[in-house]
């Protein structure tokens, strides 16, 4: 009998024929994530003339269903960054203990300055990047808000592809089809930044949750938000929406119970 | 040391007959050389001071800082063979990495303490190794209320089992001093280098025990007994060091940094004028002769 520790534990090979060793799976290509499983839907954010908001609902879906309804999908990095998560919530959490480990090493020696919006954006997009190109994407669509290293408002985008992205207004997931237009109205440029207060981005930020949860069926009326400018991040975790009129749905035809 | 010749000193690792490690005992003397570090574990906090010797004048002031963070919410200050401390920091940040690799929460100050000590201890079994030229301060402030698992999004259910047994303590401000032999204790107040005999004597006079020492205080205690410590006769410039951990809720917010420049400055003059404030005891007390 053959006592060599490959064998141990394996069925005798005189009794049972050679071992399939496509029972370990061993045999076909290696396959990396094909499709999210726990998705978060839609990040917002836009610049105003002192800094930036940013805003997700707290839902993480599984499928269609509403599985986790207090998922925190925006991570404060320091008192000048936040990073707002949309897709896989399983990557994020991977990015968000990356996101920790790089902060503990940034402050083994302190620091005069410490890393900008603009320094996290360009990590998390070579993170991004490297690992699409091993054809083993982190599914996520990543807002990178905050300051410059100049203390300017900062917001930029990195997806799963590895692109990256600036403007005043972003939207990630349906609220790039839904809330992009809408923010636009107010901020169609760089130069309209300067004419928006951070009372009128807050609003602005809070009208686009509203839509996206009356037409994104993967979204959720609770959410986090928060504001960063010069005097640090006003993260608020538990908000929930307000004034909310369905009147609208009444007009909406082809659906439901109607008959006519 | 009378044994000194008899050849039980020459390796690593091999006991005199009367059941020393002569190895680790010159390490010790390799540390007492070193600029003197003070630890102070005060009620809400714990404070790190050191007495930095300057070896050049081509040194950039305030630059080449001597005490370390190992993670968040820990630092180590050392005193003995500066490479040798260096090293040892290495390791404790390898060793807390890791932890939060395998744990996804902070490595608590008594486990990092007694996994360095183990390292340490490792480094006086082996005739191919020398023991660590240098004691090292520890210390870190473990979070009262519970911390949520790195890299976690939401509460889970308000309602059902789990959560931790009601009034029991968790957490709170620690401080541990390893030596080269591998022992480590957990103190109230640690010192080691040069001053440490000084420092001690000063700590002693703190009452540390009853726990009434506030952070702010024990910074200005500590800037203190470096001052009181360092031997202007023997080295004349050194700068002072100083770091501190407070809770959560605390100035430092949990995490191991610098004092704040305004309050090292206050600590430093309170120094200065402690100290010019004994000499003219002294003075006065010869004029009385």
């Amino acid at each position: 009998m053959n006592h060599l520790p490959q064998a141990w534990g394996r069925p005798r090979d005189d009794v049972y024929g050679a071992y399939d060793h496509s029972h370990f799976q061993t045999a076909g290509p290696m396959q990396h994530t094909q499709s999210p499983i726990v998705t978060g839907t839609s990040v917002v954010a836009a610049k105003f003339k002192d800094g930036v908001v940013i805003a997700a609902d707290n839902l993480a879906s599984y499928g269609s269903l509403a599985r986790f309804t207090d998922v925190k999908r925006l991570r404060k990095f320091n008192d000048q960054v936040v990073v707002g998560f949309g897709g896989d919530v399983s990557d994020m959490q991977y990015l968000d203990r990356l996101l920790l480990s790089l902060d503990v090493r940034e402050n083994y020696q302190s620091a005069d300055t410490p890393l900008s919006a603009k320094n996290l954006h360009t990590y998390l997009s070579k993170v991004m990047y490297k690992r699409r190109s091993d054809f083993n994407p982190l599914w996520n669509h990543l807002l990178i808000a905050g300051l410059d290293s100049e203390d300017k408002p900062f917001l930029a985008s990195a997806d799963l592809l590895g692109t990256t992205f600036t403007s005043p207004t972003i939207a990630t997931g349906f609220g790039a089809h839904l809330a992009q237009p809408i923010m636009r109205r107010s901020l169609p440029d760089e130069e309209s930044v300067q004419n928006v207060s951070k009372e009128e981005a807050v609003k602005l930020i809070k009208e686009c949750m509203k839509v996206l949860f009356y037409r994104d069926a993967r979204s959720l009326d609770k959410y986090s938000i928060a504001v960063i400018t010069k005097d640090g991040v006003e993260l608020k975790e538990d908000e929930k929406l307000e004034n909310q009129s369905w009147a609208f749905a009444e007009t909406i035809r082809g659906y439901g119970t109607q008959t006519a | 040391m009378t044994s000194i010749g008899t050849g039980y000193d020459l390796s690593n690792s091999v006991f005199s007959p009367d059941g020393r490690n002569f190895q680790v005992e010159y390490a010790v003397k390799a540390v007492e050389n070193g600029g003197t570090a003070v630890g102070i574990r005060c009620k809400d906090g714990v404070v790190l001071a050191l007495e930095k010797l300057i070896t050049s004048k081509l040194l950039k002031a305030g630059a080449n800082k001597r005490i370390a963070t190992v993670d968040q919410n820990i630092g180590i200050v050392s005193s003995g063979l500066l490479p040798d401390g260096r090293h040892f920091v290495s390791r404790a940040r390898d060793e807390a990495s890791s932890w939060r690799g395998l744990y996804k929460a902070p490595i608590p100050t008594s486990s990092l303490a007694d996994r360095m000590g183990s390292y340490v201890q490792a480094y006086t079994l082996y005739s191919s190794v020398r023991p660590f030229g240098v004691t090292a301060i520890l210390a870190g402030y473990d979070a009262e209320k519970e911390l949520p698992v790195d890299g976690q999004v939401g509460s889970g259910p308000s309602t059902g089992s789990g959560g931790k047994k009601e009034g029991g303590k968790h957490g709170g401000p620690f401080l541990y001093m390893i030596e080269p032999s591998g022992l480590y204790w957990g103190y109230y107040g640690a010192a080691t280098g040069k001053g440490r005999q000084i420092a001690k004597s000063e700590l002693e006079k703190l009452n540390l025990s009853e726990g009434l020492l506030s952070l702010e205080e024990g910074v200005k205690e500590a800037a203190r007994i470096i001052y009181v410590a360092h031997d202007d006769n023997k080295d004349k410039e050194f700068e002072l060091e100083l770091t501190w951990i407070s809770a959560v809720d605390g100035p430092t917010k949990g995490r191991h940094q610098e004092v704040p420049k305004e309050l090292k400055e206050e600590a430093e003059r309170l120094a200065k004028k402690a100290l010019e404030g004994e000499d003219d005891d002294e003075d006065d007390e010869k004029m009385e002769d």
